[in-house]
């Protein structure tokens, strides 16, 4: 944190630079209905954070307790060294006295004004002269390549403009933050691929630190430096997107990243599972312990293979689901865990799977990733 | 079964239009036009029902925020209070206008007292008396408009750093837009067509407080025939509001 008053504590007194002191610090405490949000979040300046998570999981929650939207019922939101909620001291800021930009979900643009006043909007609102503010607005748009649509209602935008339009608006204002909810969720895939990869350099370009929500793990893993998962209120994961790729800790992101995924207790090289059953492991590990494992590395046989696998069982197929150019089999059993496996079709065809069919399991101990739970 | 009641209310609602424009001296129509009163009664009536608009504008649309908007307690009694004038009788509404303001009203005394200002019998009364009974025209249509707007603009506005009334003034505003031009014109035409609240606290003097609602019902007496030309000229102006509000409740909700 910077001892010294940054720009930040008098905003009166113009336009904050973006600081390297900008860091999000945020403790944040609310209930809703059922519902309780517990989140400890920290985003150091110019890092992209994503916060993935399944709907309901309280990610836009969060963005809205830090763009002061929604009030804590305790806990403390602080940006660089500036106090933005801190229910204890009975100190809120108003939405509109915070350097946290936001980018709503459906976009939120103003459908009465064109694309030049809608990004204008933020700096005329923070006291910018009209030619000051349009200047300004009209470089944004420059930069998010949109000047030929300037003149242009909202409505006339596709998607992906209305987007780019959507961000330039959040950082016309200079935020120290800027937050995105579902910044993708509204384009149709064509689009999104194009739209994610700008968002990303967008994002990066701009300096100032940023939250990202999504529930789509390429967005998360393309976007961002730092993968914060949130489930049931509660962050149950916080890495870099290699390492939540490599190691999930729970099930849900487990199945995002497409890995096979077991919690267990491990002695030596064996991991006894939580659910029942023993794994063997290639690295030793005591304790809880989970185990991860692709299905890509699962194979599937007839008869009892032959090999070295040390983890072999037989099972019966519960499910297919025919992915991108792979097959991806359900295979349970009685006292093991149930298995995910990719093959090819031919290997379906070859190996007569179907629900119920009768098959054996094997996957080598070397081709598992075993880490303490 | 339904189909002859039906013919028989909308026969019942024209069919009394018909007569008007069957009666109407069709020859001599220019001649009445041109009578000094009917040109005079006609330019009260627009002055005075777009003068009360535009205070309807003024205090309705600032009411109707804090209805759809404030969460303070006593909304509902409050929105029940705004209503009472829509289902008051127009000459209770009129006297109840000169007890307050009149030249011994409750508040009237004072102002006559302090600066000579006496409301009754002024076109300043023609237009109170027709905001009076308008406004509630105008609250609840710019309610209506508010509630259905998405709040959430609001909060997008606010994260981009406007404040309350830049929020207002340069998002809500602009969205409820038809809102407040519907509710305007629906008041337009209530406050034109004002007679009871009008005679009861403005009295009828000709150019000052007769307007045309004044004027038909007065001259029906003396000379129906121009009467009627009134009317046709009322219902000429009617006919421009219906055209105004067509696409938002006549033509069942297309834009």
């Amino acid at each position: 944190m910077n001892p010294t008053p940054g720009p930040l504590l008098s905003p009166a007194a113009g336009r904050p630079e973006v600081t390297a002191d900008g860091d999000l610090a945020a403790y944040l405490r609310l209930t809703r209905g059922t519902f309780r949000l517990e989140v400890d979040l920290q985003v150091p300046a110019g890092q992209v954070v994503a916060l993935l998570g399944p709907n309901g999981a309280g990610k836009t929650t969060v963005l809205h307790t830090l763009a002061g939207l929604l009030r804590l019922r305790s806990g403390r939101i602080m940006l660089g060294s500036r106090v933005l909620d801190d229910p204890a001291a009975a100190t809120h800021v108003a939405p509109a006295r915070r350097e946290v930009g936001m980018v709503f979900q459906d976009y939120l643009l103003f459908p009465h004004l064109t694309v030049l006043d809608n990004v204008a909007f933020g700096p005329r609102a923070r006291g910018a002269r009209r030619r000051v503010a349009r200047d300004e607005a009209s470089a944004w748009l420059d930069r998010v390549g949109l000047r030929e649509q300037a003149g242009s209602l909202p409505a006339r935008l596709s998607g992906g403009q209305r987007q780019r339009v959507a961000l330039a608006r959040a950082l016309a204002t200079h935020p120290r933050l800027v937050l995105l909810d579902e910044p993708l969720a509204a384009l149709d895939a064509a689009t999104r691929l194009g739209v994610r990869s700008d968002l990303a350099r967008h994002l990066r370009e701009f300096g100032g630190s940023a939250l990202l929500v999504t529930h789509d793990p390429i967005d998360a893993m393309v976007v961002a430096d730092r993968i914060v998962v949130l489930e049931d209120g509660r962050v149950v994961q916080d890495g870099t997107p290699a390492e939540v790729a490599r190691a999930p800790r729970t099930e849900y992101v487990a199945r995002l990243v497409g890995l096979n995924l077991h919690r267990g207790r491990g002695s030596g090289e064996t991991v006894t599972l939580d659910a029942g059953g023993v794994l063997h492991v290639a690295d030793q590990v005591e304790g809880a312990a989970l185990v991860a494992f692709p299905p890509t590395s699962v194979t599937l046989h007839r008869r009892r293979p032959e090999g070295s696998a040390r983890n072999v069982w037989a099972g019966q197929v519960t499910g297919l689901e025919q992915h991108a150019h792979t097959v991806r089999v359900q295979v349970a059993a009685p006292r093991h865990p149930p298995v995910l496996a990719d093959v090819t079709p031919a290997a379906v065809a070859e190996l007569d799977l179907a629900a119920g069919a009768a098959v054996w399991v094997s996957f080598k101990a070397t081709d598992t990733h075993v880490y303490p739970g | 079964m339904l189909l002859l009641p039906a013919a028989l209310g909308l026969l019942f609602l024209l069919l009394p239009l018909v007569a008007l424009l069957v009666r109407t001296p069709w020859g001599d129509l220019g001649a009445h036009l041109s009578t000094p009163g009917v040109l005079q009664a006609l330019r009260l009536s627009l002055v005075s029902a777009g003068l009360a608009t535009l205070l309807c504008l003024l205090l309705g649309v600032p009411l109707a925020w804090v209805l759809a908007r404030a969460e303070v307690p006593g909304t509902r009694l409050l929105r029940a209070l705004v209503t009472v004038p829509l289902v008051l009788p127009p000459v209770v509404g009129g006297l109840a206008l000169l007890l307050l303001l009149g030249r011994r009203g409750l508040v009237g005394q004072h102002l006559y007292a302090a600066f000579g200002v006496s409301l009754p019998f002024t076109t300043a009364a023609v237009v109170l008396a027709e905001a009076f009974v308008a406004m509630p025209f105008l609250v609840i249509a710019v309610e209506g408009a508010l509630r259905g707007a998405d709040r959430r603009y609001e909060d997008a506005a606010a994260t981009l750093g406007a404040g309350r009334w830049t929020t207002f003034r340069r998002v809500t505003l602009p969205l409820v837009a038809p809102g407040i031009s519907a509710g305007a014109v629906l008041c337009f035409a209530r406050a034109l067509g004002e007679f009871g609240a009008t005679l009861t606290f403005a009295g009828n003097f000709p150019g000052v407080t007769r307007t045309m609602p004044l004027a038909v019902y007065l001259t029906l007496e003396s000379d129906p025939e121009a009467a009627i030309v009134l009317a046709l000229l009322l219902l000429l102006v009617s006919v421009v509001v219906l055209v105004a509000l067509r696409g938002r409740w006549v033509g069942g909700g297309t834009p």
